[in-house]
């Protein structure tokens, strides 16, 4: 009737080895699914990279090395060549970089140091909140409102005053339509705002606050602080959060697309309208009428793919090196 | 002469507090602007029949039925897809490679998967679908959109299980629990409200994109709810509403973005609102 010790002891141990090595398949099986999705996210970066490779295979195979310097893009012809359009991307982003660095700074600044502590949570939270607006409302502001703006006010007067400037003239001389380089580089630029803003904000936050009450305890005044403690404590993650907003400005596609003029114009001037890379394929992808259009504009985004990436993993390692000192502060 | 210095470095620095204040001003006037023509331009546009009536051709009269149901068609679709591989995914890098070297490779290329431009998303699906399909279609849409959700989706859960405190994981272990269960039953449910954030931001995100939606689901001037044609969404209608001569198709791009950017508006407050304290960055 009773169990003897020993038997209950052998029933119970059969039981748990059973469930033992049933969770230990389950365990394994889990652990196998969650690697393969995580794996999935290896193999898409990879698969981006191979696809476009692929598709632009025979726009490199036709061109070759000139297609990255020659300024041709005739359909008829069939001529293509990436430098009026990597030419557009990189001037747009640097126009962008000029204007959002120092002002997303000021923004950084002002957040951590000097505004009122009641108000910095509303203002960075709205910040933040602006950071994820479609970038297609950018496009249809600045095509509506900003170059309409650009064309009455201040093209016309950038000609007038600086046009005729030795050296730095021949980049403000032009009819005053709006369209172009330097509105889309403005736009670009207020995009990217919000974004290096908020980065720079969260990066200031993570200096321990010790050190900077050291230095505020020997009388340094807020600017000193910031410009000799802070700034050299978080550089490496400051220059990080710039070049993801470079990559950002780099890439981004309809903000651009809206405001550049779409025109395959190699020209000096920032006022003429212009192509850059992302815009190129937007517009033209759905028109391309031959297989070498079509792998030429897939070339392009390859070069733009590849661009990225390396703008896009210094940043990362940027950002990595002051996270791991954050991190070994806490210990 | 120390009161010259002084007083230099006290100027220096209400230069510098001045300029920072006016670089906020700066900042925040551009986005007061860019929203206030948004509201201007979108709210007399918005009509009942925006939300009843198919796309017009150029014109007539319509509405943006047919973008608004393909758009969630498609962005529910491609939440649907990412978020249990992106569940799974940052699973795997906060509980089973915390720092190895394929969970730090893993974490890196999923950090610039995040950021990069989706138009490379639209042409990286666009070759591996819509060329093999031989036709644009609503499902090419949907998986694009799913590959932008993805890495956001793996970096939130990612961050959110590595606040779980490792006390919560070994009080479970300790009772005999097999992981796979810890991870379920003790895990998500701690993190639960962050993943949550992470699928909301991820949608906010999506419904406005445009750039990988072209090259993918295109459009469709006509009602289809077939996933594999192509399939009209809003974001693609305003660009070629905007982008056309039409006052009329103006005024519905001016609504369409007024929508779009008031569901991304909400939506953030919303995530934010769940998060509470927690910190995740994205």
């Amino acid at each position: 009737m009773f169990k003897s010790y020993p038997a209950l002891a052998m029933d119970r141990s059969d039981q748990a080895s059973s469930r033992d090595r049933h969770d230990k398949r389950a365990d394994m099986l889990f652990h196998l699914v969650v690697k393969g999705c995580a794996l999935l996210v290896l193999i898409a970066l990879l698969g981006a990279a191979f696809s476009m490779l692929w598709g632009g295979r025979e726009a490199f195979a036709t061109f070759g090395w000139k297609f990255l310097w020659s300024s041709d893009w005739d359909a008829v012809q069939r001529k293509f060549g990436a430098l009026v359009p990597i030419y557009g991307t990189l001037v747009t982003a640097l126009i962008a970089m000029i204007i959002a660095v120092p002002v997303s700074f000021g923004i950084a600044l002002f957040l951590t140091e000097i505004a009122p502590v009641w108000l910095r949570t509303p203002v960075a939270a709205a910040i933040e909140l602006l950071a994820g607006i479609p970038s297609i409302i950018y496009g249809m502001w600045g095509l509506f409102v900003f170059v309409p703006f650009m064309a009455e006010h201040v093209d016309p007067w950038l000609d007038e005053n600086l046009g005729a400037l030795p050296i730095t003239g021949p980049l403000f001389q032009g009819a005053p339509i709006g369209l172009g380089m330097l509105t889309a580089g403005i736009v670009l630029g207020i995009m990217v705002i919000p974004f290096v803003a908020s980065i720079m904000r969260e990066v200031f936050l993570t200096v321990p606050s010790e050190i900077k009450e050291s230095s505020y305890a020997i009388g340094s005044t807020t600017w000193e602080v910031v410009w000799d403690v802070v700034l050299p404590y978080t550089r490496s993650a400051v220059i990080g959060g710039i070049f993801l907003g470079l990559g950002r400005a780099l890439g981004e596609t309809m903000a651009v697309t809206f405001v550049l003029g779409n025109a395959h114009l190699l020209s000096a001037s920032l006022l003429e309208p212009g192509n850059s890379i992302a815009a190129t394929i937007a517009n033209e992808f759905t028109e391309a009428d031959s297989p070498l259009y079509l792998s030429s504009l897939i070339a392009l985004g390859f070069l733009l793919f590849a661009v990225t990436f390396i703008v896009l993993a210094v940043a990362r390692l940027m950002l990595m090196r002051l996270a791991k000192r954050a991190g070994e502060n806490r210990q | 002469m120390k009161a010259m210095l002084n007083l230099r470095r006290q100027i220096t620095d209400y230069v510098a507090k001045i300029m920072a204040t006016l670089a906020t001003l700066f900042g925040l006037f551009w986005l007061v602007w860019i929203l206030w023509t948004t509201v201007s331009k979108g709210l007399p546009a918005l009509k009942w029949s925006l939300f009843t009536q198919m796309t017009p051709p150029p014109g007539s009269d319509g509405g943006l039925l047919n973008a608004f149901v393909g758009s969630f068609i498609m962005s529910g679709l491609a939440v649907l897809i990412a978020t249990p591989i992106g569940i799974a995914a940052g699973t795997y890098l906060a509980e089973y490679a915390r720092n190895t070297r394929l969970g730090e490779t893993i974490r890196f290329v999923n950090d610039i998967l995040l950021s990069a431009p989706s138009i490379i998303i639209g042409l990286f699906v666009y070759e591996l679908m819509v060329r093999q399909m031989g036709h644009f279609s609503g499902i090419a849409g949907a998986v694009a959109l799913s590959f932008i959700v993805l890495p956001v989706v793996v970096r939130t859960t990612d961050e959110m299980l590595q606040l779980v405190p490792s006390s919560m994981r070994e009080s479970a272990l300790a009772l005999g629990v097999p992981q796979w269960k810890v991870v379920r039953q003790v895990l998500y449910r701690a993190s639960l409200a962050g993943i949550v954030t992470g699928v909301l931001l991820a949608f906010a995100r999506i419904s406005g994109e445009t750039a990988p939606l072209l090259f993918t689901a295109l459009n469709n001037q006509y009602w289809t709810t077939s996933l594999g044609e192509p399939m009209a969404n809003v974001p693609v209608v305003i660009f070629q509403y905007a982008m056309s001569p039409y006052e009329f198709w103006h005024a519905l791009a001016w609504a369409g973005a007024f929508v779009v950017t008031m569901l991304v508006l909400v939506l953030g407050l919303v995530s934010r609102a769940l998060l509470l304290r927690k910190k995740v960055t994205v």
